[in-house]
């Protein structure tokens, strides 16, 4: 089992403070200058149901949630009985010795059990038992006490009257685990001798969150809807502070035509929601293309259809990304891949939308949104807010809204300025944005519009962080995909590499406008593209078969689709037998040819 | 409000786009008590933005020489709370005809009203869908007999009025196309007003639904003696529906969205930088 990669489970009833042991634990860890990747399942209940809070520590970058479960951490024996099974063989298993009881299938386990709930009776303090807990975890797997303590003073510190309680429950699971077990657990931590670097601690919506206020963005409209909520709550706090307000609107509806009067009005403004909410904002959506008015549309997928499962992930709405709203309106798809990457992405779609005066819709998912990932610290002296052009109306005279240009884009203004009134018109319009129905004049609308999305392909292809391309240029095997599945890829593809196998990955954050020269160049010579993505029919998929099907027919290129659709993100292991298999494949074919 | 010392005259501020509207069409009383209340209270356009919904009074914006947005159907009350959040120096109208805010918008009603959005709301109410050519709509009467009512409607009608005043609104007047006079004041004291204000304008559509006739048999005046601070009493007369009262129903001073928006900015402080945000999550 190695060291410094450990994937451990705490299971349990909601509202036992399973996730409060499994934030602090990877806080500690990750203080200790380890790297922290966390995955949770909720129950959608608020309060009972089953809970899971899994994270993997190790003492390079984590990519994913991992393939098997090393460490179960459970309270009660539902916690035990529930997942006992799914642990790895001669895994550890940490047990509260008072409420559970190892069952006669704990084959060849490491079983270390705590009497955690006796312990925080033994002071008086029945809520302190997940302290007691993670001083014992803390002590078994190597981690440093003062790091623990000063965590906890962090996490805890608000409960004054509590912190020096906690940090005495803490303190007697330590010494309880160092006193009663001689035997180290196969699997432990080593944190790194020297400090810590100073990298961040934070989760997919936060780093939304923080990348659209250092965006600019100044308005934010929202509905409440499972897994997006809480960036709308993170900007409550921080977003007046700079003189920008949060409306919790009526409905998604209201909330995304908010957002479209808030950015007429000059500033840039942005909502959030989920699959259910973005089927409800797609007819505003249209009307923020048709208008030119830039918007930021941030959709934190889970599974659907309809109210789905609201607290599992998917990869579903690509579709309705890139294609949902009448007569198909203009927009661009941006996809992050990571925590880290949610703050540069959100960025780049503030910064699409106001240079080209168009909707961008944001596609996290479930699996991102909630989790807490150790990253670089953000560059943002680096962050260049590219604002949206308003005309000189002193120069020029001829002002018309909707100019038909070149580009696409047409001169702007923003009420305040004068002589440059104009209406936001919904019907097609002529250039100065009159109701307008002739033929040419709805066919050129309708090509400028449109050209703003060949343009800023253009554009993208000279940004350098809008694609993720690795591994083997000349690999006949390769893999594409896009948001959240990067990780698993990444690791899996490290994986197939070790075994001698050869592959490429590509990955486009932005898939609307689709990076088509980088993606043509990086077909060219494979055999065979396997796509893994989280929905039924392979979204992705379909759109690059139909996309680039002159290169794939040409070269005689196979597109092999792998989904998945349980609510769950990809293990890594998952992708890596599927490389497995299609390099099989490829060589059984080799010969018979 | 943003106003200028010489106020731009009627002609200047309508556009050169011709209104598509029929003849005789009560929008045209509408839009020009507008245009006159614009120019008498020194406005000026350059900080004027009219919103508007789906409907023949949708098309509204095009014909006034300011700012304007023509949304979706239904939605022009979150579109003007936009617009007006993020530029309270605005003085923002949103328009629209009675299926955009009492059918398909009726869910949005209650929030800009509780919200008290510094707005001023003008509906169109002519009791019929006029651009899809003649279908009842929330406030058509029973027994309205239309192609796609063919025995007659049997839903019973919303009473607009009586519905906003419930709803805490804080400024609520109805006015009558045919009085330019009267409408025009009525206008004015809703821009006036630092809150919601909502004016509910009987427009007749005189292609298909000519109500005419019947609303200058039973429009009267809002009796002096009635207490428009008093929202019971307002309720009661809204209430009343073989007059139609015509005035400022109820009218009442409560903080404005935009000065509840800065009340929360003091309570945040502004003491904010990145960094300093940034090291909440350091490691």
């Amino acid at each position: 089992m190695p060291v410094n990669d450990m994937v451990i489970r705490i299971g349990g009833e909601s509202g036992e403070g399973i996730v409060t042991i499994g934030e602090i634990f990877v806080r500690i860890a990750a203080f200790s200058g380890l790297e922290v990747y966390t995955f949770r399942t909720f129950p959608a209940e608020i309060l009972g149901g089953h809970v899971t809070f899994q994270a993997r520590i190790a003492d390079k970058p984590v990519l994913s949630q991992g393939d098997d479960i090393d460490v179960l951490v459970c309270l009660n024996q539902e916690g035990y009985d529930n997942h006992i099974h799914e642990l790895r063989p001669g895994g550890v298993v940490l047990y509260d010795s008072t409420t559970a009881a190892p069952t006669a299938d704990a084959g060849d386990h490491t079983l270390y059990a705590i009497p955690v709930d006796e312990l925080a009776r033994s002071i008086d303090f029945v809520r302190g038992r997940n302290l007691v807990m993670i001083g014992a975890m803390v002590q078994l797997f190597g981690l440093p006490l003062d790091k623990a303590e000063q965590m906890v003073r962090r996490r805890l510190g608000r409960f004054k009257d509590l912190l020096p309680k906690n940090l005495e429950a803490l303190g007697l699971g330590y010494n309880y685990a160092q006193e009663n077990f001689t035997q180290r657990p196969p699997v432990y931590l080593e944190p790194p001798m020297e400090a810590a670097e100073e990298g961040l601690v934070m989760t997919g919506n936060q780093a939304l969150a923080l990348g659209a206020i250092t965006a600019g963005c100044r308005v934010y409209a929202g509905y409440p809807i499972t897994p997006a909520t809480d960036i709308m709550e993170f900007l409550a706090k921080e977003l007046p502070k700079v003189g920008g307000v949060v409306i919790q609107a009526e409905d998604e509806i209201a909330a995304i035509n908010m957002t479209i009067g808030a950015s007429f009005s000059g500033v840039r403004a942005m909502t959030a929601t989920s699959g259910p909410g973005l089927s409800l904002m797609v007819e505003a959506m249209g009307l923020a293309s048709m208008t030119e008015i830039p918007v930021v549309i941030v959709d934190v997928q889970r599974a659907g259809p309809a109210t789905g499962m609201p607290t599992k992930t998917a990869q579903g709405d690509l579709y309705l990304a890139l294609y949902a709203g009448n007569d198909d309106p203009p927009r661009f798809v941006v996809a992050p891949s990571s925590v880290e990457d949610c703050f540069y992405q959100i960025i780049n779609a503030f910064n699409l939308a106001e240079r080209y005066q168009i909707p961008v819709i944001v596609l996290s998912d479930q699996a991102l949104a909630p989790r807490v990932e150790s990253c670089d610290r953000f560059r943002v002296d680096d962050v260049q807010a590219l604002d949206r052009e308003l005309v000189d109306l002193d120069a020029n005279g001829d002002y018309q809204r909707y100019r038909i240009t070149e580009t696409g884009v047409s001169p702007m203004t923003v009420p305040g300025m004068k002589g440059g009134h104009y209406t936001a018109e919904g019907l097609e319009h002529n250039e100065k944005g009159n109701p307008n129905y002739t033929p040419e004049m709805h066919s050129a609308m309708m090509q400028k519009r449109r050209r703003k999305v060949d343009i800023a392909r253009q554009e993208l292809a000279l940004w350098s962080n809008v694609v993720e391309e690795w591994g083997d240029d000349e690999a006949a095997i390769a893999v594409m995909g896009w948001g959240s599945s990067l990780g698993p890829v990444q690791e899996a593809m490290a994986r197939a590499q070790e075994t001698g196998l050869k592959v490429a990955a590509l990955f486009p954050k932005v898939l609307l406008p689709m990076p088509d020269l980088r993606i043509k160049r990086f077909l060219r010579g494979r055999r065979a593209i396997i796509i893994p993505e989280l929905n039924q029919r392979g979204q992705f998929a379909r759109v690059i078969e139909h996309r680039y099907s002159h290169e794939l027919i040409r070269d005689n290129i196979e597109i092999i689709s792998l989904t998945k659709y349980q609510g769950l993100p990809f293990r890594p292991v998952e992708i890596f037998d599927k490389i497995v298999e299609v390099a099989q494949l490829l060589t059984e074919r080799a010969r018979i040819d | 409000m943003i106003t200028q010392s010489e106020p731009l005259k009627v002609k200047d501020l309508k556009s050169d786009v011709k209104p598509i509207w029929c003849p005789g069409c009560g929008d045209f009383g509408v839009l020009n008590a507008m245009l006159k209340a614009l120019t008498d209270l020194k406005l000026d356009p350059a900080y004027v933005a009219i919103a508007s919904g789906i409907g023949c009074s949708g098309r509204f914006p095009a014909f006034v020489n300011a700012y304007g947005f023509h949304g979706v159907h239904g939605r022009v009350l979150p579109l003007a709370t936009g617009i007006k959040v993020a530029n309270p120096e605005l003085t923002v109208f949103a328009v629209g005809g009675d299926g955009d805010a009492f059918s398909i918008g009726a869910g949005h009603l209650p929030h800009a009203a509780r919200r008290n959005v510094d707005i001023t709301y003008i509906v169109m109410d002519n009791e019929i869908y006029g651009l899809t050519k003649g279908q009842p709509s929330p406030t058509s009467p029973v027994g309205m007999e239309k192609k796609a009512s063919p025995y007659g409607t049997y839903d019973i009608p919303l009473n607009p009025t009586a519905m906003v005043l419930s709803y805490g609104a804080t400024f609520v007047a109805r006015g009558f196309s045919s009085q330019p006079r009267e409408l025009t004041e009525l206008i004015k004291r809703g821009v006036q007003h630092p809150g919601f204000a909502f004016l509910q304008v009987i427009s007749p559509c005189v292609t298909f639904y000519d109500t005419y006739a019947r609303f200058k048999d039973i429009a009267a005046p809002i009796p002096e003696d009635h207490d428009s601070s008093d929202r019971a009493a307002a309720i009661k007369l809204a209430m009343t529906t073989d007059v139609q009262y015509l005035g400022v129903f109820y009218q009442e001073e409560q903080m404005s969205h935009h000065a509840r928006v800065d009340q929360v900015r003091d309570k945040a402080g502004s003491d904010f930088s990145l960094e300093d945000l940034l090291k909440r999550f350091v490691r």
